[in-house]
């Protein structure tokens, strides 16, 4: 039974109607696909809808998600927590602050798991025995993981060069993983030309349309943990640049289907300084992205150089009264310590790319102190354990002697970040 | 001179069927020019108001054009052009 809320899929860009099919472009002009959902059959369906009875997970919202039954990959995924953060409130000078934290979401430990959950519940709809991505490391994990978890196969294309963490977490679940000597771009296109000549679901080209709604379910997480309503600036990294557009669409279809009386809210992106075609060519008041042919930054999940939502991304920003900033790696590494020394939440290298470029719009005054602010924190930092390793004190060590643990304790050491 | 092109699978109806084409030109632009004039059904949709659509990405042997000398960048006999939708990614 098809789903009665998806109409089928359709072009971002010219319009033109698709039916539900593994398929992420246009024929006629290459545009993106989406789904093309029936609001006002959604809205009638949630009409006095009460959201205590429903599961605390992402398919809470699954009128909102394009598939036909029941979800059957990654049935626990979602419902992370959105922390008030009073004490990096404090350290960054801003009076009302929350962090999403997607670092704790299952099975995978980013947001990640929420777009796979759908692409592979889809996949199973659609009949293929055999699925992969082009990754920078989280969507590798969890595809691996959650294809595991299916009884899927699955190959995982990622830059050669990616963390090792990234890497071992993803042969763990007995996934195929192709090691590709170039960057993310690069594996990219390779993996598109593979889609053309295999007959797999590749959850972020052939299955995108399905893949990116799920990143939805942090927008309406974010709402429906606020009293249904939006916080006024949202923070969200950039790496394809599709979470910042799905956030954004989270809000206005919440508003559309009678959740959310007012969508409104300023939306920011972030970069890693080494890799910031998005927010570069926002700042140079282009209307694309601006190309990174290498990408040198060690936060290596936000390294697209080229993102094919670039454009849609810089539109978001723009319209919505937000902005977009970039930040070195020595600012992202402290980033990312502030943001574990303050709310006790290790997020990996594009977390604390959110915190710096927070840091960075407030002091610019583009975010306003007074105003509510929630962080997008987005995978977890025990898989970029080396971008901290510099910058944190290494532990004393000492006999079993209570003189030597009393020296420490009056203070011949230094605070613990240098 | 022969320049291979590489038809993605959405625009093979138009090029008869074909997964690679052989078509002349010393130029990216060139080559392309060939192409749509052999199968000018491609036209449309490769080519808006003279530029290459925003999300059609050009590999000349496996390298991004806009990296090289983009519509410009010459072309030597044999060499592979793959027409490839802009995809993203994460």
């Amino acid at each position: 039974m098809p789903s009665p809320f998806v109409r089928g899929l359709k072009c971002r860009l010219c319009g033109k109607g698709y039916p539900v099919e593994p398929l992420n472009f246009c024929t006629e002009d290459f545009g993106p696909l989406e789904v093309d959902y029936d609001y006002g059959a959604i809205r009638a369906a949630l009409r006095g809808a009460d959201f205590r009875d429903r599961p605390n997970s992402m398919w809470r919202y699954r009128e909102l998600l394009p598939l036909d039954g029941e979800p059957t990959v990654g049935k626990q995924v979602g419902g992370t927590p959105l922390v008030r953060a009073d004490n990096l409130a404090k350290e960054l000078g801003v009076k009302r602050l929350w962090v999403k934290n997607d670092a704790v979401n299952f099975p995978t430990l980013s947001f990640k798991d929420r777009v796979v959950a759908v692409a592979l519940s889809k996949a199973k709809e659609f009949g293929f025995d055999t699925v992969g991505c082009a990754s920078t490391g989280n969507l590798a994990n969890s595809v691996a993981a959650n294809a595991a978890a299916a009884g899927l196969k699955s190959y995982i294309f990622v830059p050669a060069d990616l963390e090792r963490a990234k890497i071992l977490n993803t042969s763990v679940y007995g996934a195929k993983v192709i090691c590709v000597r170039g960057t993310y771009d690069q594996v990219n296109r390779l993996c598109t030309q593979v889609a053309f000549k295999y007959g797999w679901g590749l959850v972020n080209i052939n299955l995108r349309p399905f893949y990116a709604e799920g990143s939805k379910t942090m927008g309406y997480e974010i709402a429906e943990a606020l009293g249904w309503r939006t916080p006024q600036h949202v923070v969200v990294p950039m790496a394809g640049g599709s979470l910042i557009g799905k956030i954004h669409k989270a809000f206005h279809e919440l508003h559309e289907v009678g959740l959310l009386a007012d969508p409104s809210c300023k939306i920011y992106g972030a970069q890693a300084a080494g890799c910031s075609p998005i927010t570069t060519g926002l700042k140079a008041g282009m209307e694309q992205h601006k190309p990174v042919r290498r990408p040198n930054t060690i936060c290596k999940s936000l390294a697209i150089g080229d993102p094919a939502d670039g454009y849609f991304a810089i539109k978001v920003m723009k319209e919505t009264g937000g902005w977009g900033e970039d930040v070195s790696d020595a600012e992202l590494s402290e980033g990312m310590a502030l943001l574990a020394r303050t709310e006790g939440i290790f997020a990996e290298t594009a977390g604390g790319v959110a915190v710096a470029v927070a840091r960075k719009l407030i002091e610019q005054g583009r975010i306003p102190r007074d105003e509510e602010i929630v962080l997008c924190v987005t995978g977890n930092g025990l898989k970029t354990q080396d971008a901290v390793g510099d910058i944190l004190e290494a532990p004393a060590e000492i006999g079993p002697s209570l003189d030597e643990v009393e020296a420490i304790v009056e203070g011949a050491r230094e605070p613990a970040l240098v | 001179m022969a320049v291979r092109v590489q038809i993605p699978t959405p625009m093979r109806q138009h090029a008869e069927g074909k997964a690679v084409v052989e078509v002349a030109g010393e130029t990216v632009q060139a080559v392309l020019n060939d192409l749509v004039a052999k199968y000018p059904a491609l036209k449309e949709r490769i080519f808006q108001d003279g530029k290459v659509r925003q999300f059609v990405n050009l590999y000349l042997e496996d390298e991004d054009v806009r990296y090289l000398d983009g519509m410009a960048t010459p072309v030597k006999d044999g060499q592979e052009l793959a027409v490839i939708p802009a995809v993203a990614g994460g």
